[in-house]
């Protein structure tokens, strides 16, 4: 088992009022799986991300990483799961301004002491983006730029990347670019957890899972779309 | 992330902006050179003041005539006493076994003619003894003898500045001079002193001390006693045995204000070295707030600076950087924020104090010290204005980060 939410709970005060973004939420994936959680907006998903990812602690319940209580971990060791264990794609690429692809590309192993250029030029030719290293983020059209983003969660070879509407910023043509993209490193072992609201996204996954109100409401099986990677 | 990480993490960051650094460090470059330039000038100054004084004997005493006005210091009454005479200093001589030699000096100002050249200068009557009690010999010719002495002989030995203008370019011994329209013969030129301190100290025209009581001037009064004393370290012990001796010599009590006053190199250096440190202090207190208020202009830069990366964190975090990967961060470029200020401040001090020695013709000694205790300082004001902001920036929320616009 690769991830296990018991019961998890996460309550925060917004403005003085209180939010209960998760109510108690039971989730297992398995190591290989390719899940999109769909909900609409406000029911959890994105805290569910969160969560997933190390970013966020839960309020009560557990979440077992890899076998491990991650409620034990201090901030050093949960620093480094999302440095070695995950990598993250988000909707707004969140690549570094004024700092070339490759540089981009090579902040996971600067934070693992690793001074790999090949590694991380490897990484930028498994999105097909290897004579762009040079290129500055503002240089790069956004699905270039969102596949440097998967060069950089790729780069340390991870166990699970988290995507959070990885193609909400593009047009459905370079969506299905990157949605290849996935389905690829998905082949190649890593298991995918990505939050859309698009059904069409949706279906290039193997398994939706439903959120409404902080809870799972549906959770089902299904035979993907595939995409051919382009080119 | 190594520290090497982070200061390549650092310039690059430093360099995106490179007017906005250089102005953040301008408080620190500005800082670190006052206090060096400050720190240099003082240190300059009491050297060449500990020189100068040295150069007249630390195991000189001096007596001078007139009462003292509060401690270390001559009151009005120097000078227009005329209880001080020849007879006291030999009487020095005879009864303090410690002393070596004694010399004593009349002097006025006066016009001296030679040739077509004329000079109003110090005309100073001494004992033949002056040379050696002073550390201050001929260079050319030789000093009046005892025989001089005795005799009042109307002999001369100048100064250099008074050679120089009355006798440009010639050799002046066996020349005539006029004193007061006395013919005198030049005998000897003195060594140079130098001018720096104390006003010009070879613009004078030395006589026989007779000559210029009974020929010149017409008095019985001396206005200085020099005391050369065998042992530096007997100096207390004989500056009062001879306060003791003139107080019996002058009839004054053992109560009542003596009408002399003996004063000690040692002394005089020391109020010396107070006065400089003391003003040293001061100016490098004040640059010292100047590097301050740099260390503040650093954390305000440093704030704006998180607020504006505050994405940059989030992403940072979210790819594994630890809080204390951030916090070193920022921290090391505060620190390389105010260590550059340093390397410059370092070197305006250098062009400050060069500039300074040149134009007021001060003596400056930038001392490695003070370059240290600058530089110590700037690291210090960037570690510690660096670190509010630093923590800031690793505290922040990576959720929050990365929302943000």
């Amino acid at each position: 088992m690769l991830i296990e939410l018991r019961e998890v709970w996460k309550v925060y005060r917004m403005d003085g009022v209180e939010v209960q973004a998760l109510r108690g939420v039971d989730l297992r994936v398995e190591p290989g799986e390719f899940v999109a959680i769909m909900g609409p907006s406000g029911s959890g998903k994105s805290t569910c991300l969160n969560v997933l990812g190390l970013l966020d602690r839960p309020t009560s319940g557990q979440y077992l990483f890899e076998g491990q209580d991650t409620a034990r971990l201090g901030e050093v060791e949960r620093a480094r799961l999302r440095n070695r264990r995950i990598g993250f794609v988000f909707q707004a690429f969140n690549l570094l301004p004024r700092t070339t692809a490759l540089e981009n590309v090579e902040l996971p192993l600067v934070y693992a002491g690793v001074r790999d250029r090949a590694r991380a030029l490897a990484a930028l030719r498994a999105v097909g983006l290897e004579h762009r290293a040079r290129h500055l983020p503002t240089q790069l059209s956004g699905g270039e730029q969102q596949r440097v983003a998967i060069a950089r969660a790729l780069v340390l070879q991870p166990a699970l990347v988290l995507a959070d509407e990885p193609t909400g910023n593009l047009d459905s043509q370079t969506s299905l670019g990157i949605m290849a993209l996935l389905q690829q490193l998905n082949r190649d072992g890593i298991t995918v957890v990505m939050v859309t609201h698009e059904p069409d996204v949706a279906a290039f996954a193997g398994r939706v899972v439903q959120f409404r109100d902080g809870r799972i409401v549906s959770d089902r099986v299904q035979r993907p779309r595939t995409a051919e990677v382009p080119g | 992330m190594s520290v090497l990480a982070s200061v390549r993490v650092a310039v690059r960051a430093l360099g995106g902006n490179p007017l906005r650094s250089v102005l953040t460090t301008l408080g620190v470059i500005i800082g670190v050179a006052a206090v060096v330039t400050t720190v240099s000038i003082g240190a300059g100054a009491r050297r060449s003041v500990e020189e100068q004084l040295t150069a007249l004997g630390t195991n000189l005493l001096t007596v001078l005539p007139g009462r003292a006005e509060g401690p270390g210091r001559v009151g009005q009454g120097l000078g227009s006493v005329q209880t001080l005479t020849w007879e006291d200093a030999l009487a020095i001589q005879r009864s303090v076994p410690e002393v070596e030699a004694v010399a004593a000096e009349f002097n006025r100002t006066a016009q001296v003619v030679a040739g077509g050249y004329n000079d109003t200068t110090n005309v100073s009557g001494v004992t033949p003894s002056f040379p050696h009690v002073r550390n201050w010999q001929p260079v050319e010719g030789a000093f009046f003898t005892e025989e001089d002495m005795h005799r009042r002989a109307r002999v001369a030995v100048l100064g250099q500045t008074v050679r120089e203008t009355l006798f440009p370019g010639q050799d002046p011994v066996g020349q005539t001079i006029r004193i007061q329209r006395a013919q005198f013969t030049v005998i000897g030129v003195m060594d140079r002193k130098g001018s720096t301190g104390f006003g010009d100290r070879d613009d004078v025209v030395f006589v026989p001390l007779s000559t210029a009581q009974k020929r010149l001037f017409g008095v019985d009064h001396v206005r200085a006693v020099y005391v050369k004393v065998r042992d530096a370290a007997s100096m207390q012990a004989v500056a009062s045995r001879i306060e003791g001796l003139l107080r019996e010599r002058h009839r004054i009590p053992e109560d009542g204000e003596p009408d002399f006053v003996v004063r000690n190199q040692a002394d005089l250096i020391q109020a010396f070295t107070g006065v400089t440190q003391t003003i040293t202090l001061l100016l490098g207190a004040i640059a010292a707030v100047s590097l301050v208020v740099g260390g503040i202009g650093i954390m305000n830069i440093m704030l704006v600076s998180v607020t504006e990366r505050t994405r940059e964190i989030g992403i940072r975090k979210a790819v594994g950087a630890t809080h204390r990967d951030i916090l070193v961060q920022f921290l090391v470029e505060a620190v390389l924020l105010s260590v550059g200020g340093g390397v410059l401040g370092v070197l305006v001090a250098l062009g400050a104090a060069r500039t300074v020695a040149a134009l007021a013709g001060w003596a400056t000694v930038v001392t490695p010290q003070a370059v240290l205790l600058a530089f110590g300082f700037a690291v210090a004001v960037g570690l510690f204005f660096g670190l509010y902001p630093a923590h800031r920036a690793a505290s922040l929320d990576p959720i929050v980060a990365l929302r943000h616009e």
